[in-house]
């Protein structure tokens, strides 16, 4: 089996290239058993690899062949596996069978069918070349190959202008990052010779001591590139619009593995980030500063799937202040059980789109409970899991990251206290969302239930949300060893209680009615507070007066070519005195013989002139 | 003393019929005017001691050429309609410009051969003198006219053949 | 014909003035055949100040350089004549303004 995980990625990729290029050919029946069976099949190969992890630890390192060769510079198409790998694999195999098998009923109506199911096969085959790449090129191909099967996917439905305005917007944003990462591994391999991920940390540790500039400078731009990739401020805003794509693929791209690939990222060099403490005391600030942005904002969205992708934006705040913390088992703890609860949330909202006639406002749903039941308790599950309410998977792993935050030495307990209000505003939005969509009064009829390729993997979603905290991730070996201490009771037991207050909070304002805030929110702050939450803390139309607006300007002023102006001018004034010599071509020979007869003046003037006086 | 007269007159004569032929309104009697001139220049080549060159003035010069002008002239058959164009073409307007510009140059080359002094010589240079240079140092020169008249010739005759093959086409065509 | 002195300078002068009268003709004629008649009384100035200063110098090589320039006079007019004919054929007029195609 070792010797085969090249397989996983390649068959994703085989089944894509042979849909891109026969898909018309093909039935729609065809299209989803090639589709859904090769990542299934991949799932299957990942879930045959873990059990012979499980029994042997081994880490593999299998090289395919040299991808180029020039100056020392060699990086192999080489694949590593370890327990970090395996969880990355796990979920992008395990979760994107489940959205695969959703997608093959939610998009039966759309004509383009064959095309969704090659980007979404291409997306698994490049998320997974990223995750199993030994060294950063490699792992850098597989980045951009996913964002290019995002920009495909959220502009999936190019008909509308909008839709390629999102997608353009995801691509350009994230390449920002991109550009940073890009960099950031030109001075890795400068300084270290080499991109190989493990030969590099070794390298590093004995090259550089902690708190050196330079491993600073290249974490930095690692950290530029994972921000961009995982919707952290300040290049987040490309998420929310993201959500254009089909349901689906949000699900897949935009909550479960893309956006998470940053967080991988830096889990994957951890060794260089611990060589600078500073580099992670800023991971851990962005995360919590773009988790409570985030937070806020998703408190007055309207439209279901934007309420999810601040929610996104949010869990992935927690992450990386997980890996700021250097709690780095329970960062990639709680990446794989978001991956479950919230894939589930997205495919739930999306089964709610889908019988609903594309109805993305909450308030135009509501009172689904008992005609979706399914769809109800998945929600009801994801949103717990969401939440971290105690026994769910979400509450195992945000329980972690919050302790492991509180326990770091001076801004430690800061940290704490903005996760606890980060899980309060969390549990409030999300049970926000289930008590207006699900209860309440009917504003739209669905016009039908999910059907069994609904239902199933939302069950399994199901399942896994619920008890996905039990599972032990086996990342032991990969990464250093926490101190094991634990901070004082009280501080856990206000860890779990703040997002049960969150829930009764959510309760009693949105369902009962016995809190009214109506007041509040009229008033001339809260008005202005939440128009200001809900456009995202103006950070668009910052963006927009910031880069957008003086970018244009700057085109529209050189759409003149004003350095050409200078040649320009040059072609002005040849053309000026073609234009008087062409007016002297008269066709008049008296015209000619004056104008002979002048110069022969001239000319003699000037020769007995030059000739010493003799004139 | 007698021969300095000669050569005033003989100027001033050139002079005159140079003007009054170009100044004519009927070509021939522009034509007229210049063999008078090119007869008074003829004078003076034989005043300052070139009697070959007088000679060839008159045969080939006013001969000749002139002949020619008067052929065509008379081919042309322009007749009164010509004299009025041609008078109406004499306005000072026109020739207030071009007279500037020529005394502006005639000054120049005045000044120029006002520094140049001396007489012209005792002895004339016989024909035979120039027959000699002509076949001696300057033969080439000679091939060179000889290649250039011949030229002449053969444009000469080819514009004008197709001048008068044309004309009998064009009758044909009309009858 | 001792005591001949007729100074260079005069004949020199003679030439220049008909050089100039020609050329003002050259520019103020619109008619082909004057411009012809113009061209002819130039090259006739040009052979005048050749053969005098051949004459001050004692020399035939003014005479043959005039001679030279009556081979061009010839030339020229036989072709130019030839030219006339066909303006006269071609615009039905020898007005030299009206032959301008080559107007830039």
């Amino acid at each position: 089996m070792s010797e085969t995980i090249w397989l996983i990625p390649l068959i994703p990729l085989l089944s894509s290239v042979t849909l891109m290029l026969f898909g018309s050919r093909l039935k729609a029946s065809q299209i989803g058993i090639l589709g859904v069976a090769s990542v299934g099949i991949a799932a299957l190969l990942t879930l045959l690899l873990a059990v012979e992890f499980m029994q042997n630890q081994q880490v593999i390192q299998l090289s395919l062949w040299t991808w180029m060769e020039v100056a020392g510079f060699a990086p192999g198409i080489s694949f590593y596996f370890d327990g970090l790998t395996l969880v990355m694999m796990s979920v992008i195999t395990g979760v994107g069978f489940l959205i695969h098998l959703f997608s093959t009923e939610f998009m039966e109506k759309d004509p383009s069918y064959a095309r969704y199911f090659a980007y979404l096969n291409m997306f698994v085959a490049a998320m997974l070349i990223l995750v199993m790449a030994d060294n950063l090129l490699l792992l850098y191909l597989g980045w951009e190959g996913v964002g290019v099967c995002s920009y495909l996917l959220v502009g999936f439905w190019y008909q509308h202008n909008a839709n390629g305005h999102a997608a353009r917007k995801a691509f350009i944003v994230t390449r920002i990052g991109d550009t940073a990462m890009a960099l950031g591994l030109l001075l890795l391999f400068t300084q270290l010779g080499t991109l190989d991920i493990q030969t590099m940390v070794g390298e590093a540790n004995q090259t550089w001591q902690v708190g050196d500039t330079i491993p600073l400078i290249a974490c930095l731009l690692l950290v530029c590139g994972a921000v961009g990739k995982s919707a952290q401020l300040p290049l987040h805003t490309w998420l929310p619009d993201a959500m254009a794509g089909p349901t689906p693929v949000s699900a897949l791209i935009h909550a479960a593995t893309m956006v998470t690939a940053g967080v991988y990222l830096i889990a994957r060099t951890h060794g260089l980030f611990l060589l600078a403490p500073t580099a992670m005391t800023v991971v851990a600030v962005i995360g919590i500063t773009t988790s409570l942005m985030a937070a806020f904002t998703a408190l007055m969205q309207t439209d279901i799937k934007r309420i999810l992708a601040y929610s996104t934006i949010s869990q992935i705040g927690y992450m990386f202040l997980a890996l700021g913390v250097g709690a780095w088992s329970a960062g990639i703890f709680h990446l794989m059980t978001h991956a479950f609860f919230k894939a589930l949330l997205f495919l739930g909202s999306g089964a709610i789109i889908h019988c609903l006639h594309h109805e993305h406002n909450i308030f135009k749903m509501g009172g689904l409970r008992t005609r979706m039941p399914v769809t109800f308790w998945s929600f009801m599950i994801g949103s717990a899991a969401l939440a971290a309410l105690p026994m769910t998977s979400g509450f195992f792993s945000k329980d972690q990251i919050l302790l492991q935050a509180y326990q770091l030495p001076d801004i430690g307990p800061a940290l704490w206290v903005a996760g606890l209000l980060g899980a309060l505003l969390t549990a409030i939005y999300s049970f926000r969302l289930v008590f207006v969509v699900f209860f309440g009064k009917a504003n739209t009829e669905p016009d039908k239930d999910t059907g069994w390729r609904m239902a199933v993997p939302l069950s399994v979603l199901c399942f896994l949300a619920m008890v996905g905290g039990w599972f032990m991730i086996p990342v032991t070996e990969v990464f250093p060893a926490s101190d094991g201490s634990h901070p004082a009771h009280w501080v856990e037991y206000v860890s779990i209680s703040v997002p049960i207050v969150g829930v009764l909070l959510a309760y009693f304002i949105f369902y009962s009615g016995r809190l009214k805030i109506d007041g509040l929110a009229n008033s001339a702050l809260g008005k202005s507070l939440g128009q200001f939450w809900l456009s995202g803390w103006g950070i668009d139309w910052l963006y927009d007066h910031l880069f957008v607006k003086p970018y244009y300007g700057l085109a529209n002023m050189l759409k003149g070519e004003p350095v050409d102006a200078i040649y320009g001018l040059i072609v002005a004034l040849n053309q000026t005195f073609n234009h008087w010599l062409s007016v002297a071509q008269s066709g008049r020979i008296r015209w000619y013989l004056a104008s002979m007869v002048a110069g022969l003046i001239l000319v003699i003037t000037l020769a007995a002139n030059l000739s010493g006086g003799s004139l | 003393m007698l021969e300095i007269v000669f050569f005033y007159i003989a100027a001033t004569v050139a002079l005159v019929a140079t003007v009054m032929a170009m100044t004519r309104a009927n070509a021939i009697h522009a034509l007229i005017y210049l063999i008078v001139s090119l007869l008074a220049v003829a004078v003076i080549f034989f005043l300052i001691g070139a009697p070959f060159a007088a000679a060839l003035e008159i045969v080939i010069y006013a001969g000749a050429i002139m002949v020619l002008f008067v052929f065509v002239i008379m081919m042309l058959n322009l007749g009164e309609k010509g004299d009025k164009q041609e008078r109406q073409w004499l306005q000072p307007s026109i020739w207030a410009g071009p007279a500037v510009l020529s005394a502006v140059l005639l000054i120049e080359l005045v000044m120029v051969i006002s520094q140049t002094n001396g007489p012209v010589s005792v002895t004339a240079v016989s024909a035979k003198e120039v027959g000699l240079a002509l076949f001696g140092p300057y033969v080439l020169a000679v091939e060179i006219a000889s290649m250039l008249l011949l030229a002449g010739l053969v444009g000469s005759f080819h514009l004008g053949r197709r001048y008068l093959e044309r004309d009998n086409l064009e009758k044909q065509g009309g009858q | 014909m001792d005591g001949l002195n007729i100074p260079l300078n005069h004949i020199l002068l003679v030439s220049s003035l008909l050089f100039a009268i020609g050329m003002l003709g050259l520019m103020i004629r619109r008619n082909i055949i004057f411009i012809l008649m113009s061209l002819e009384v130039m090259l006739n100035a040009a052979a005048l100040a050749f053969v005098a200063a051949g004459a001050h110098w004692g020399q035939p090589d003014g005479q043959v350089v005039f001679m030279l320039i009556l081979t061009v006079a010839a030339a020229e007019v036989a072709v130019g004549l030839g030219l006339v004919l066909q303006v006269q054929k071609r615009f039905k007029t020898l007005d030299m303004d009206h032959a301008n195609r080559m107007q830039g």
